[in-house]
């Protein structure tokens, strides 16, 4: 890590005096260097707060059938049309941002804790431990994504629990190759050997001294997370193995009604479809400014 | 360039004084891709409270492993053969590693060479002077605020009180070094041990720190252990001087006695190549020909000899042993006188 890198980590997890204006510092600078990240986090935004206040925004309930109003198009009573039981669309792709926000949001902080206490361990102690550890990786990257989720939803079926924890465990254990890199350039930081020469134990260096420092790394492995977490879900309900209907989601929408009135009501799966496209775009370009922005190692390539 | 008459003068205590610490025999090597190489060969050393010993060398001579691993901070790679440490009447190195880690930072603390990646950049400054008070004092965060405040005066940061909360980059190379120094001395250490402490500052500012820490040293009665490969260092900051080369002592000597009279070719080489203001303009430097060792491939007698333009027979064979030439005076050397 070059040295001259070190004031903008710190600008950004900096400690209490100038925590908050450190902040509006980075925000103005993701907006100066980044507006396409900064417009990306302004609709992840926007998506965080449907999710949150779905139960409010949306103008129906999500399972309140009115056959009078089936396969309506977009209109002023229903702005995106209605569905084949006369359920309202928006509605319930507020309802689908809810549960995709609660999914991913879960799923990749378990995958972030994950990637951290792999990444560290292996990182920090090095030697026999991290060989071991990184062949049981390794071992694990081997089975493509898809395989492995299909493969453990068909056993223990779908549900919210199962769904979160698989994806949690397998984007964690592929994200703990980039926490252990930064742990272990961290590592060779020589403060880490000041620490442990004033006689800290291990897990005072590791909380005080490793974690602080690839909190970076952290940030940007959970924001892209989301967004891969929301397009895998998504994957995963439309092959019917996501969260059970009647639940809407967005992957269930597009291929349940969205896949059958195709022709007849083009909006059912319009709808669902571009706000996971929107979203997921969104979250990735928003996640890669951020990396940009914090990721020591890619500076001087903007 | 004479030697300081302070340093001659010495400090009366460390003649009678059992050492403070007493290094007997160490040898360490290192598992490296080539095979294990041996960083430490039999080295001795002693340092009695208030005295200052400079180790001079190269790169690659040792020194810096002797230091770590008093320590016992050689880490994965590195391990002791023989030898023992002995601190304050309990050898370091029979010590588990709680034992160990209750006196780093507590009664011996390190300066590390490069103030700029010394201090963690996401903690403020007081945060970590206040690390080793808290981790060893067991008192509060605002006692050791408190304490970590005078320590900042002591080590001369203007404007100490309100630096406490400033994060690393807000300070010079040169501030972060005393802000390392004020960490070091935290709990009053009996030993310091400043691992080229000045390598990466300024001239003028090198002067300013290694006097501070020298005086700083002085009034706690500690003792100061100098690494350095700046024999300029030692003839001003040392009162003792050990030459290392290739993880063996050549030379070691009262600072004064050293620059005098060296009695080793190497400490010879290392005196003429120091650039003196005197000398005339564009002569060429002195330099000691050859090679920097190959600590894998050494040759099995001096490990020197085949840089020295008085090697005898003798010298490709057998290595020299560490013999008195002088009042407090050791050589390891063949050569006559």
């Amino acid at each position: 890590m070059s040295e001259a890198a070190l004031p903008r980590i710190a600008g950004v997890s900096a400690g209490p005096p100038g925590r908050l204006a450190a902040l509006w510092e980075f925000l103005a600078r993701l907006g100066r260097e980044k507006p396409l990240g900064a417009a990306g986090g302004i609709v992840f935004l926007v998506f965080l707060l449907c999710g949150i206040f779905a139960d409010v925004l949306a103008p129906y309930g999500i399972n309140e059938t009115n056959l009078a109003v089936r396969l309506q198009p977009p209109s002023l009573d229903y702005p995106l049309g209605t569905d084949h039981l006369g359920r309202d669309v928006l509605s319930r792709i507020l309802k689908g941002a809810q549960l995709s926000m609660i999914v991913s949001f879960v799923a990749a902080g378990l995958a972030t804790v994950v990637s951290l206490v792999i990444g560290v361990v292996s990182g920090y102690f090095g030697g026999r431990t991290d060989m071991v550890m990184q062949r049981g990786v390794d071992a694990w990257m081997t089975f493509p994504d898809l395989v492995l989720l299909i493969v453990i939803v068909s056993v223990v079926g779908p549900g919210i629990p199962q769904i979160v924890l698989v994806l949690g465990l397998l984007y964690g254990i592929a994200g703990s190759r980039i926490v252990r890199g930064a742990v272990v350039s961290v590592k060779e930081n020589m403060y880490t050997h000041a620490a442990q020469s004033i006689g800290a134990r291990t897990f005072h260096v590791l909380r005080r001294h490793i974690v602080p420092n690839v909190m970076p790394v952290l940030i940007v492995l959970f924001t892209t997370r989301i967004g891969a977490v929301i397009l895998t879900e998504a994957g995963l309900s439309f092959l019917g193995l996501g969260v059970p209907p009647p639940a809407p989601t967005w992957g269930a929408m597009l291929s349940g009604t969205g896949r059958t009135y195709m022709y007849l009501g083009p909006w059912l799966a319009l709808a669902p479809g571009l706000c996971l496209t929107i979203v997921v775009y969104a979250i990735n370009v928003y996640g890669d400014a951020l990396r940009d922005l914090l990721d020591p190692r890619m500076r001087g390539t903007q | 360039m004479s030697p300081d008459p302070g340093s001659a003068r010495g400090n009366p205590s460390h003649e009678r004084a059992e050492p403070l610490l007493g290094i007997e025999d160490l040898s360490v090597s290192f598992r490296t891709d080539r095979g294990t190489v041996r960083a430490v060969h039999g080295v001795s050393l002693a340092v009695s409270a208030g005295e200052t010993l400079a180790i001079v060398g190269e790169s690659g001579s040792g020194k810096s492993v002797t230091a770590l691993s008093i320590l016992g901070l050689l880490g994965d790679a590195g391990s002791v053969d023989s030898g023992r440490i002995v601190f304050d009447g309990r050898d370091l190195l029979a010590l588990d590693d709680d034992a160990i880690r209750d006196i780093r930072g507590d009664r011996i603390a390190m300066i590390f060479q490069e103030p700029m990646s010394s201090l963690n950049p996401v903690l403020t400054v007081g945060k970590q002077v206040a690390e080793p008070i808290r981790l060893h004092r067991r008192v509060p965060w605002r006692e050791a605020y408190a304490r970590a405040t005078e320590l900042l005066e002591r080590v001369r940061i203007p404007d100490a009180a309100h630096r406490l909360g400033d994060y690393p980059h807000h300070f010079s190379g040169g501030m972060r070094q005393r802000v390392m120094i004020a960490m070091a001395l935290a709990c009053q250490p009996r030993l310091i041990i400043a691992d080229e402490p000045t390598t990466a500052l300024d001239v003028t500012v090198q002067a300013q720190i290694l006097a501070l820490l020298k005086e700083l040293t002085r009034e706690a009665d500690s003792a100061l252990i100098l690494i350095t490969h700046d024999l300029g260092v030692v003839a001003r900051y040392a009162d003792r001087v050990a030459v290392m080369y290739a993880g063996r002592i050549v030379e070691t000597a009262p600072a004064g006695t050293l620059y005098a009279a060296p009695a080793h070719p190497y400490t010879e080489g290392l005196m003429a190549s120091i650039p003196g203001v005197d000398g005339a303009i564009g002569a060429r430097l002195p330099t000691i020909e050859g090679q920097p060792p190959d600590l894998a491939g050494l040759p099995p007698g001096c490990p020197f000899a085949p840089r020295c333009q008085h090697a005898l027979d003798t010298c490709r064979t057998v290595p020299p042993p560490l013999e008195r030439v002088g009042d407090r005076h050791f050589r390891a050397c063949y050569r006559d006188g």
